[in-house]
């Protein structure tokens, strides 16, 4: 496959950056779209060029690290796939792909498609933990968990943090990440007597960072390498309201 | 014995984390449940509630058109006498417009201020953009309220205050209504219309985006919510289209 790539250049944090257009030839469908861009990266060296940093860390879809917007849509189109898993496949041969850091003020570029994602860290720190003694592991069934409420909690606790939902957010809104900490902890025995306090903590630590208020768009979860759904922000929703009730 | 191990570079730390972590940089704090995010959304959800309200009263008080002028006009004048006796003339009438007006004005504060936090929190725009979500009607809410506003303002000067009816403001409500829509009128109708098709549109999303920022719309209800949504927009559309098509094309006069 021969493809042409328009990729976001940044040197740092204050160059303007702009699209580059770069050529790469001979790509193999098999491949996937970091080590296409591997591909390209180990002929800029040699030509001497910068090579294009972006993140990446497993590479098998459950670490978060890896994340650009390609041609308009956060991880790519293929539903429920990190870049890191999307394969060149999916692409036709001689297409045009455009590729874009994650853009929200709370995520500044940090170089090229690398942003910094510490506001997310600063929303967990915010409350999306539980605090019990530390010890030995409890028994699995000494607090019983029902069912429907364990696989709700699993679903919402597999938010990786990637970011993409921002990405995507007409409003540049965090509320599907903050909505899955929220969701995945108060949905549990652990989480409840900490849970409307940590509503109203990280909801706040969001609101903080700058990221957008949700609207309603549907677009975090449509593009959720995860898929994590709605719901989570309708349950982050009541919590908060609960928490100023009080 | 201790082993010293040397991070090669390609683990080494960011030189510029390895001094302190970097301090949040001071930003604007939000104040109190109003000044957050979900606090203005759910000041948009209560006051588009009482407008849904308004509007449904509204439309039902339109159709009184169909059973005659005379139906019409005692309607209106039903509307300024509630509660007469007890309490003096256009009461209950006065106290619901400022009501609404107190809605609209609220609605508006959140909407702008929720405009402005989202368009500082994305200040580089995307090259390519695609949209994943089905629902397009939720973005064009705001565009779509600013038409619904303009259209408001038309609405109360054509036949509330009759600035801009051929019959006036001194004239009987129905009369304002049917002179307001007559067939060589066609252009009123049709910005009649077009708004009326942009407040269903609005509520579409509104209505069920509202009760999720309530925290109500969970599991298998935001899909019945999302039906009804539809189907109060409808009939809200169908109702409010109803009097203005029947007199412009002539089967009322």
């Amino acid at each position: 496959m021969n493809l042409t790539l328009k990729v976001w250049r940044q040197k740092g944090p204050e160059d303007p950056g702009r699209m580059v257009t770069y050529q790469v030839k001979d790509v193999s469908p098999d491949m996937s779209f970091l080590e296409m861009l591997d591909v390209l990266n180990e002929r800029l060296i040699l030509e001497g060029e910068d090579p294009i940093a972006f993140d990446h860390d497993c590479r098998e879809g459950i670490c978060g690290m890896c994340g650009m917007v390609i041609n308009g849509v956060p991880h790519g189109e293929q539903k429920a796939t990190t870049t890191c898993q999307l394969h060149m496949r999916h692409f036709e041969d001689g297409a045009t792909i455009t590729i874009e850091p994650w853009r929200a003020a709370p995520f500044p570029v940090i170089k090229d498609l690398v942003v910094d994602r510490s506001a997310f860290d600063r929303i967990i720190q915010a409350g999306g933990f539980i605090s019990v003694p530390a010890g030995s592991a409890p028994d699995a069934h000494s607090i019983p968990v029902r069912k429907e409420d364990a696989d709700a909690a699993f679903d919402a606790a597999t938010c990786i943090g990637c970011g993409a939902c921002v990405a995507a957010c007409p409003n540049g809104s965090a509320s599907l990440f903050v909505a899955a900490k929220i969701t995945h902890l108060s949905l549990l025995p652990q989480g409840q007597p900490e849970r409307l306090s940590r509503a109203k903590a990280m909801v706040e630590q969001m609101d903080a960072e700058g990221f957008g208020g949700c609207t309603n768009t549907g677009e975090c979860t449509a593009v959720c390498p995860k898929g994590i759904p709605l719901d989570t922000i309708a349950r982050m929703n009541a919590d908060y309201l609960k928490a100023n009730a009080k | 014995m201790t082993a010293t191990i040397e991070r090669g570079t390609a683990t080494a730390p960011v030189p510029s984390t390895t001094a302190a972590p970097p301090a949040p940089k001071p930003r604007k704090r939000p104040s109190g449940f109003l000044g957050s995010s979900t606090g203005k959304k759910v000041v948009m959800a209560v006051t588009g509630a009482i407008m849904v309200g308004f509007l449904v009263l509204h439309m039902l008080g339109n159709l009184k058109i169909f059973f005659g002028k005379d139906s019409f006009n005692e309607y209106a004048h039903a509307l300024r006498t509630l509660a007469e006796p007890l309490l003096p003339y256009r009461t209950v009438l006065t106290v619901l417009e400022v009501i609404l007006v107190a809605s609209v004005v609220l609605h508006m504060w959140a909407a702008v201020s929720l405009a402005r936090r989202a368009r500082r929190a994305r200040p580089v725009k995307y090259v390519a953009k695609k949209s994943q979500a089905g629902g397009y009607v939720a973005h064009i809410m705001r565009w779509g309220g600013v038409t619904i506003a303009l259209f408001v303002v038309w609405h109360l000067l054509d036949l509330t205050f009759g600035v801009v009816n051929p019959k006036g403001y001194d004239s009987a409500p129905a009369d304002r209504m049917i002179a307001g829509f007559q067939p060589g009128r066609w252009w009123v109708t049709l910005f009649y219309l077009v708004a009326v098709v942009m407040v269903g549109l609005h509520l579409r999303h509104g209505v069920w985006s509202a009760l999720q920022t309530l925290g109500w719309a969970r599991g298998g209800r935001r899909r019945m919510l999302q039906v009804l949504a539809g189907a109060l927009a409808a009939v809200l559309v169908l109702g409010f289209l109803a009097p203005p098509l029947a007199i412009t094309m002539g089967f009322k006069g």
